[in-house]
């Protein structure tokens, strides 16, 4: 009976499955928003306003043909989408909507599931440089090192400012920082600097304009996935789906308090929220033009990071005075 | 480490083909090498072939942007080689379509602009409100981008009433249009910081190096053929020539912006001021031998087709040389010390027409870096020759 749960958590609901087809619908909503706010329609033809077209594409892309470029480094070539996958489906399941138990810690919520869950949104990038680096293409060898320049950049501001929160509710698990804020709501209201400034860093995180830098098209054609075609390029774009999802989870979760109200409330709130989120990423990508990489440096290290700790300490101090 | 980066001959950024060799060191430029020659069309070959009226159509081809532009340069060169004076509704009606020509161009680069910065809400507004200005020329001449409403001595389609209220009412919504785009391109804070101090060309450069249209204005030398040299009424129309100081990209599209807004007061002055009678005049088959040279400020510059007729119906020889083929070299100048991001930008700004500048094949020997221009039977022998002894390679060689 256990052996049967976990496989129905882990291939259908929150597994798999359930990924696949909320990060798809994540993908046509931010596309459907991206096309009308530029006086567009978007995707229209399959599905119910076009609803189905991101998994039309997959399986359009699934049936191409699949090159692995001769000097490229096969093994890694070949190894590198799924994963990737693999990781950010991984970092799903920490997302405290399945696990919102606050009084039993399991596996997959426990104390410092925030750290690992940062961790985790952090590899893709490394997936995404080795995967330029591994091409051998010049555009993906430009791709690759641009990948790597800009997470010097976001990457300290984007800690900083999603562990602020946790700071101030006193814990490292997700679901009871989640938990803490929905018992006092004012007190979310002092992370808002700190929400700003990790939705810039998750815009960078995810590659999405204005930081679509390593895989900018006018400059260095597909960037880091210039010779990926067919089902890796698929799983490769489902990846990034599914990272814009948990991204967007995550900070839905220490920032706009959590997923409350168990199964079906906590996934309605889950649906909600995320979609918040991905709203606001979305409404940054089509008000802004692609910036250069040493720009993106100069962004987080003369604003971005400075006002985050400024941030850390404002919150540390009025921790105290609360205390 | 440095190493070369191809952009092009197929390139996202290029719209055509061309190619740039760009050696880069991390994400800086330092050398920058163009090849020309890959979209070589014979038109001035087929032009000698062809008889004088023949021959508008053939030229209006040369370009798809401005199709209007090589066409009236070719027009102006071959009235004067005919003496021919068109009528002044003719001349009015055909600067009116070089002016909306421009601002379509201008807006569709505009638009362009936008795309190669990654700022692509932009673009799609822009390219929204390039629709009205095509729609007022598909009501003038019936077509979105071959016109077609020059002929030899006139033009050959008349204005209405109904036409004229309906482009002066068009021409308030693309005014406030572009007045926000105007805003928008110089203030908005992530597409300024793409623009401002790339790609710069000094004064003394944008002269030394021959540039031309906005990007040589954009260095702050006011040089345009309408002023300089009117052709058509110019000198009857009041316009001031745009320029700018900055020298960089940010300037050229200022320039841009500015000369669209100069063209809406032309257009409005053109019909509120058109006078009445014919629009063309009967031109004569053929022209006394001479020669002329014809010069057109396009919107991408100046403009100029060199004609030389030996009495018959055909011309004995037409060069033309179009305005980006004059930008290639400040174009070099620019992107050197740049970086790699700003390339499409840099390339872009001077607005290229690739198809427009390839007027011959010269073979440049890798080895000994000889240049020599080759007749057409010898190239073609070599391709014989080479598909001949060469077997395909499984793996193409890097070019590199």
């Amino acid at each position: 009976m256990a052996t049967l749960k976990t496989l129905v958590y882990l291939i259908l609901y929150p597994g798999l499955l359930f990924i696949f087809f909320y990060s798809t619908f994540a993908e046509w909503y931010d596309r459907k928003l991206y096309a009308r706010l530029q006086n567009r329609m978007g995707p229209t033809h399959t599905g119910r306003a076009g609803v189905l077209q991101p998994i039309a594409d997959f399986i359009k892309l699934m049936s191409k043909e699949d090159i692995v470029p001769e000097r490229a480094d096969r093994g890694m070539f070949r190894a590198l989408p799924a994963f990737g996958l693999a990781i950010v489906s991984t970092g799903m399941l920490l997302l405290p909507v399945w696990n919102y138990s606050l009084s039993n810690p399991s596996a997959t919520s426990f104390s410092g599931d925030i750290v690992v869950l940062l961790y985790i949104l952090s590899l893709p990038t490394f997936i995404f440089f080795l995967a330029g680096w591994s091409s051998t293409n010049l555009f993906s060898t430009v791709g690759a090192t641009r990948v790597l320049t800009m997470l010097f950049g976001y990457e300290v501001p984007l800690f900083l400012t999603v562990l602020t929160p946790a700071v101030l509710a006193n814990s490292w698990r997700l679901a009871e920082i989640a938990a803490f804020y929905r018992h006092h709501p004012w007190l979310a209201l002092l992370n808002i600097p700190a929400f700003i400034i990790a939705l810039i860093c998750v815009q960078a995180k995810l590659e999405r304009t204005p930081f679509d830098i390593p895989h900018a098209e006018t400059e260095i054609v597909g960037g880091t996935f210039t010779e990926y075609s067919g089902k890796k390029l698929a799983l490769f774009r489902l990846m990034m789906d599914v990272e814009l999802v948990v991204a967007a989870g995550l900070l839905a979760t220490v920032f706009l308090g959590g997923f409350p109200g168990g199964l079906l409330p906590g996934l309605i709130n889950f649906i909600i929220k995320t979609l918040l989120v991905i709203f606001l990423l979305s409404l940054l990508r089509a008000t802004t033009s692609r910036i250069r990489v040493d720009q993106v440096i100069s962004l987080s290290w003369r604003y971005l990071a400075p006002l985050a700790v400024i941030q850390l300490l404002v919150i540390i101090f009025i921790k105290g005075l609360i205390s | 480490m440095s190493f070369q980066i191809p952009i092009g001959p197929q390139h996202p950024a290029l719209k055509e083909p061309i190619g740039v060799r760009v050696t880069v060191d991390g994400e800086i430029i330092r050398e920058a090498d163009l090849r020309l020659g890959y979209n070589h069309r014979g038109v001035e070959k087929l032009a000698e072939q062809k008889t004088w009226t023949q021959n508008i159509y053939l030229m209006e081809r040369i370009c798809g942007i401005c199709s209007h532009s090589h066409a009236t340069c070719y027009v102006q060169g071959v009235e004067k080689l005919m003496e021919i004076e068109p009528p002044k509704r003719g001349l009015y009606i055909r600067i009116l379509v070089s002016e909306l020509e421009r601002v379509h161009s201008h807006l569709l680069w505009l638009g362009v602009a936008g795309h190669e910065a990654g700022f692509d809400s932009f673009f799609m507004y822009v390219w929204r409100d390039r629709e009205i200005v095509m729609d007022i020329l598909e009501t003038i001449s019936g077509n979105r981008v071959h016109y077609a409403i020059n002929a030899i001595g006139g033009v050959r389609r008349d204005l209405d009433e109904l036409q004229i209220k309906h482009i002066l009412d068009s021409l308030e919504l693309l005014r406030q249009r572009s007045a926000y785009y105007q805003k928008l391109g110089t203030t908005e804070p992530s597409f300024v910081a793409r623009l401002a101090g790339v790609g710069y060309l000094s004064r003394e450069d944008a002269i030394e190096l021959c540039a031309v249209g906005p990007t040589l204005r954009a260095s702050g030398v006011p040089m345009d053929v309408r002023k300089d040299d009117p052709y058509a009424v110019y000198d009857e129309v009041p316009f001031e020539v745009c320029t700018a100081d900055s020298c960089d990209v940010l300037g050229r599209t200022v320039v841009r912006i500015k000369e669209l807004l100069q063209s809406y007061n032309i257009i409005e002055f053109l019909l509120k001021n058109l006078p009445a009678g014919p629009i063309a005049v009967r031109a004569p088959r053929r022209a006394k031998p001479n020669e002329v040279v014809s010069r057109y400020e396009a919107p991408r510059g100046e403009n100029i087709h060199y004609i030389k007729s030996n009495g018959s119906d055909k011309p004995e020889r037409l060069k033309v040389r179009a305005p980006t083929l004059a930008n290639y070299a400040a174009t070099i100048k620019m992107l050197k010390n740049g970086f790699i991001a700003d390339v499409p930008l840099i390339f872009a700004a001077i607005d290229p027409c690739i198809c427009c500048a390839e007027r011959s094949v010269a073979i440049v020997d890798a080895r000994t870096a000889q240049e020599r221009i080759v007749t057409m039977s010898s190239l073609r022998e070599l391709s014989l020759k080479t598909a001949k002894y060469q077997t395909r390679k499984r793996e193409a060689e890097w070019p590199l």
